[in-house]
């Protein structure tokens, strides 16, 4: 079983935000981040346990979905619970005639559609996806494509700060 | 209260049925159930029934104070009750994850794609504009509320008239009904909202699932289109891996069926915009159907009727009642009060057998008993000839 709870700081959005946890925006944030990893931990070898990730977004520009997986896998890396393969999240949405990939909170508030995809990248499963805005059929291919790029160029930098912390973490323990 | 869980025997049955494209209610994997639109006398005021889900939706408008970042935009704002009335799993008070999760589709599928146009909605900037109010109440829960809610919500907002208001200087006055006729809003394009569920890891694919296929289900998708072929909200639920060529074909089947809900929706305002011209009568009175039984209805199901073989050992009757008839289809001989037959010949299965036997005993029952006795009782034996004898017990 997976729990989590998402709350956004007062401070991290330009104007003051009220209630930190518990509206509506962050209980839907809460369910999919909880479902995008019931889906990519394997809790099958944790059984009758229950895992908790606590997300708190310090500071909000766009893509706040997509921070708190990223955030959220190297916390369940770094505590040691074993997962299917790392959950890489990105957001692209479509500006003009071309696909853009990680937009920020100016490009979200100007109306265009957002798609937000979270992923496996060494199987390109599709963990979560979700659309805000309007968006023609036909586009949705590029865009989604965009997106699961992005994601394996997430994966990268993440795949890097692991190793790079491991072997600091090893090498410190040698001595 | 908790909602009876589904049996392990029930859900094998579901996942292996659809195995063989076969789902519980006898629908194609990609089709929807029955959908009837019906509007209420109030402006405003919208019921749609999809299978045996029902939801109604309601829309009404006040003035009030714009928010500070966009001052000259009216306010759309949706709300959608799970009410105990509709599934005993539902409970008054605090929201249920099941509606955060309806409330938040429903309001990015019409707030964030802009099928309103907020802007005519303002009467004096940043201080007076309406405040449109779409409360969505489920009065029935049997599988795919979100769709059912989509379409009342569209619907509803379609058939909405607001009063008419007019600006004198900083004065603003709101025409009741009688002075002013009241406006409809404009909307610009209709977001449906159609669900997919999934089973077997993606495998296998269905459209509009019931209670039950719900519960069994890996987990869903829903795509919220209009019928420009724009999605307007995409969202993957549930615990499952997808691949990209998946959501695409659902995309691809989604752009069907909105176009058909579309039309119907469109067809429901005219048939109601006509009965209010012509000054027939209008409402939700109006389209209950009377005179008919109320409980237990159970429309006319069309049953395929597989053609069965003449077969050649017919000349061994033994103990049997009646005639043999050696059609090709099946009739039903009534041989004495309550005791019905049907001769076929050749191997046949049960199940087919005994759809096409209640069927038959159905309409018979109608025919023979006007006066609506019930069947209590039947029995069936099937006998060496592969012929039917049915004995009916009435009160």
């Amino acid at each position: 079983l997976v729990n989590c709870q998402y709350s956004m700081a007062t401070f991290s959005t330009s104007e003051r935000k009220r209630r930190p946890r518990g509206d509506r925006k962050s209980q839907e944030m809460t369910m999919h981040l909880q479902q995008t990893f019931n889906a990519a931990i394997l809790t099958s070898l944790h059984p009758r346990s229950q895992i908790d990730i606590f997300v708190e977004v310090l500071q909000s520009d766009g893509g706040n979905y997509c921070a708190s997986v990223n955030a959220a896998t190297l916390a369940v890396i770094d505590a040691g619970i074993p997962m299917k393969d790392y959950v890489c999240a990105c957001s692209a949405s479509y500006l003009g005639d071309s696909p853009i990939v990680d937009i920020n909170y100016l490009e979200e508030s100007s109306g265009s559609p957002e798609i937000t995809v979270a992923v496996l990248p060494k199987s390109e499963q599709i963990v979560f996806l979700e659309m805000n805005g309007r968006l023609h059929e036909d586009n949705l291919s590029k865009v989604v494509d965009m997106a699961v790029k992005g994601c394996k160029d997430v994966y990268g930098v993440l795949d890097r700060t692991v190793r790079e912390h491991v072997s600091q973490v090893g090498s410190s323990l040698e001595t | 209260m908790r909602d009876t869980p589904l049996s392990a025997c029930e859900k094998n049955f579901i996942i292996k049925a659809l195995g063989d494209r076969k789902r519980l209610d006898g629908r194609q994997p990609y089709d929807y159930r029955k959908v009837k639109i019906t509007f209420g006398a109030d402006r405003g005021c919208c019921k749609v029934n999809l299978g045996q889900t029902q939801v109604l939706a309601q829309v009404s408008c006040e003035i009030t104070s714009p928010r500070a970042v966009r001052p000259s935009d009216g306010v759309l704002f949706i709300n959608v009750e799970l009410s105990p009335m509709a599934s005993p799993a539902f409970e008054v008070g605090r929201m249920s994850d099941l509606g955060v999760e309806i409330n938040r589709l429903l309001e990015r599928c019409l707030r964030e794609s802009r099928c309103l146009d907020t802007e005519s909605l303002c009467i004096i900037s940043g201080e007076k504009v309406w405040q449109i109010r779409v409360d969505v109440n489920v009065m029935n829960h049997d599988g795919n509320i979100i769709d059912c809610s989509s379409i009342a919500a569209i619907a509803a907002l379609a058939h909405f008239r607001r009063p008419d208001v007019t600006v004198d200087g900083s004065e603003v006055i709101v025409h009741p009904s009688d002075e002013k006729d009241p406006i409809p809003l404009s909307v610009h394009h209709m977001p449906i909202c159609v669900t997919f569920s999934f089973y077997e890891q993606g495998k296998y694919l269905l459209v509009d699932p019931t209670d039950k296929e719900e519960k069994v289900m890996d987990g869903k998708m829903v795509i919220g289109m209009n019928k420009h072929r724009e999605i307007c909200t995409l969202q993957v639920s549930g615990e499952m891996l997808l691949m990209k060529d998946q959501v695409l074909r659902c995309s691809n089947i989604a752009v069907v069926k909105v176009t058909e809900i579309t039309e119907l929706i469109q067809r429901a305002l005219e048939n109601d915009r006509q009965a209010r011209l012509n000054g027939k009568k209008f409402g939700f009175a109006e389209s209950e159907p009377t005179e008919s039984i109320l409980t237990n209805q159970q429309e006319p199901e069309e049953i395929q009727a597989t053609e069965t073989q003449m077969d050649e050992d017919s000349e061994e009757e033994k103990g049997m009642n009646g005639d043999l008839k050696t059609e090709r289809k099946s009739k039903v001989k009534i041989l004495d009060k309550g005791v019905g037959m049907i001769g076929e010949g050749g191997a046949s299965t049960w199940g087919v057998e005994d759809n096409e036997m209640t069927e038959e005993l159905q309409k018979e029952a109608k025919v023979t008993q006007p006066d609506h006795k019930e069947v209590t009782h039947t029995t069936g034996t099937l006998n060496a000839t592969n012929c039917v004898t049915l004995k009916i017990d009435l009160n």
